[in-house]
């Protein structure tokens, strides 16, 4: 079994397809929806889990970019400017999957980016621009 | 200072450094110290505790001078990077404020807004040496003929560039909630309804002004660390408050007193600083500022002895009381609980985050302790900060 964060993004030439169904259907693949959001008439942005024997997981994953979705892997979208952060603490406060989180004998800010579904929430907490990368909102 | 009860001198101290053998701590170390060896051993032993803070603090900017023009020119309206600096001063003078927004930044049009680029990030890609795209405009006079000027430049192109920060490194500060319905983008950061997070910037027990709460040994002429270089405090600062309300400990429990603060930018490190900026609230700047407490009695041995166990600070709401100027605090809660990252408050768990960062606060009061071990003395203060009397009951045992 294997487990993958996807950022999904339609245009709006496909964004009322129903492509997603069929992950479970022909691809046997378990879908997770994270995180989702229509802008309308310009694109929808999707962020699933999926889950499945590896081969499912990858030609799902072919499958949806054949029908013209980008799909982005998000382990290692979202990054953090090391030289940039301060270990404030502010973005931790917004991150609901605790990827971001203060290890208190330091009081660093430790960024798990395997946890990470994309939210986008920390880009607009952090007060030093540290955070980065395609997230659901659009940058 | 007058009043201040001095058995170990200025004088004395400043010989040990000179000499290398001063006894040297950080505010964080000291409480350990107190512990083992008591108030009376740790006045005898520690000559200096060191404090440090590394957060945001808006009221702060920095005095330009672009050096004159040929021709000549009064510039009355200066932009540094398309953010205007207020040049209402001497011909070629300004002032950059931390707050001031680029020029057609769509502010909270669209909300909540984001704020990219302010005073605070002219003042860090300055001190990082980067350049800066500058304008000027004046009205033309016979002594300063010249009405327009445009240039790139970088801090060594100019005159003088003077940070000063008329309010910086509040003694205390509130914890932030939010009571409304509605999540809101604060100074506080992004406070979730019905109190689902709480936010707190004071580094507590490293904190300059909470280790020296009656402002004994800080006035107008202590040398500081200032965001990397050899600062001093000029005045006390806007909003100074040495009557607020103060634990049994004599130590503020709520905002109590500010410093006016000044340095060459020249000489300054953008690794402690930053442009910040707050999603619908607006730009501003984090500054990094260490103090060095002389324990010149054991008084001075119990406050920088204190930890976080034994500061507090209020639990305002900034949904509806704050805003509106209205409501007195929910409660209070001590930097050992918000640090712990959840607070028991009012029957609820609530998470907490800090907004100031500990561990440049740390930084700083280690490398201000280096500077210390390697001759940095201690900076007599020349006149006081408006103060109290200590409270008559005040424990300080
Ligand atoms: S995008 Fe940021 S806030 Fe969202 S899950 Fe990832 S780290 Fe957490
Ligand atoms: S908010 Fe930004 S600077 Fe602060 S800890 Fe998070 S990533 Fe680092």
């Amino acid at each position: 079994m294997k487990s993958k964060n996807v950022l999904l993004i339609f245009n709006k030439k496909i964004m009322y397809k129903p492509l997603i169904y069929r992950l479970a259907k022909d691809f046997d693949v378990v879908f997770n929806v994270l995180e989702a959001k229509i802008l309308p008439k310009l694109e929808g942005r999707l962020i699933l889990e999926l889950r499945g024997e590896e081969d499912s997981v990858d030609s799902s994953i072919d499958y949806l970019m054949q029908e013209g979705v980008v799909v982005e892997t998000l382990v290692d979208r979202i990054v953090r400017d090391d030289e940039r952060c301060i270990h404030c603490g502010a973005c931790t406060s917004v991150c609901r999957v605790d990827a971001l989180c203060i290890d208190r004998s330091t009081m660093k800010v430790m960024f798990d980016h395997e946890k990470c579904v994309a939210c986008g929430m920390c880009k607009i907490a952090c007060p030093v621009g540290a955070m980065s990368g395609a997230s659901i909102d659009l940058d | 200072m007058i009043g201040v009860e001095i058995k170990k001198s200025y004088e004395e101290i400043n010989s040990k450094i000179r000499e290398g053998k001063a006894v040297v701590v950080t505010a964080e170390e000291m409480p350990k110290i107190v512990e083992s060896e008591g108030i009376d051993g740790a006045f005898r032993k520690v000559d200096v505790v060191t404090t440090g803070t590394f957060g945001t603090m808006c009221s702060s900017g920095a005095f330009i001078n672009i050096g004159h023009t040929r021709p000549r020119m009064k510039a009355s309206k200066i932009w540094l990077n398309n953010v205007e600096a207020y040049g209402g001063i001497g011909a070629v003078d300004c002032y950059i404020g931390a707050t001031q927004v680029q020029e057609n930044d769509p502010l909270n049009m669209v909300h909540p807004g984001t704020f990219k680029y302010g005073g605070g990030h002219v003042i860090e890609d300055l001190i990082a040496r980067k350049k800066i795209r500058l304008r000027a405009a004046g009205y033309g006079t016979d002594c300063y003929p010249l009405r327009e000027f445009e240039s790139t430049i970088t801090i060594d192109d100019l005159r003088n560039a003077i940070m000063f920060n008329p309010r910086n490194s509040y003694q205390n500060y509130n914890c932030a909630v939010n009571m409304s319905e509605k999540t809101i983008y604060t100074y506080m950061g992004i406070l979730k309804p019905d109190m689902a997070n709480a936010s707190y910037s004071s580094a507590g027990q490293l904190s300059p002004l909470l280790n020296d709460p009656y402002y004994w040994t800080i006035g107008a002429g202590t040398r500081i660390f200032l965001c990397g270089a050899a600062g001093s405090v000029a005045w006390h600062g806007t909003q100074h408050a040495p009557e607020c309300k103060r634990g049994r400990n004599g130590i503020p429990a709520e905002g109590g007193g500010t410093l006016a603060v000044v340095g060459n930018m020249k000489e300054m490190d953008p690794r402690f600083v930053r442009g910040a900026s707050f999603t619908g609230y607006g730009c501003s700047i984090m500054i990094g500022i260490g103090i060095p407490i002389p324990i010149l009695n054991r008084d001075l041995a119990f406050y920088t002895g204190r930890s976080d166990r034994d500061l507090v600070c209020p639990v305002v709401d900034y949904g509806i009381d704050y805003p509106s100027g209205t409501g007195t605090p929910l409660g209070e809660v001590s930097y050992a609980e918000l640090k712990s990252g959840l607070i028991e408050f009012k029957g609820r768990t609530v998470e907490t985050a800090p907004l100031s960062s500990y561990p440049m606060a740390r930084e700083i009061a280690n490398t201000l302790k280096d500077w210390i071990m390697r001759g940095f003395t201690i900076g007599v203060p020349q006149s006081a900060l408006p103060t109290v009397p200590r409270g008559k009951n005040d424990e300080t045992r």
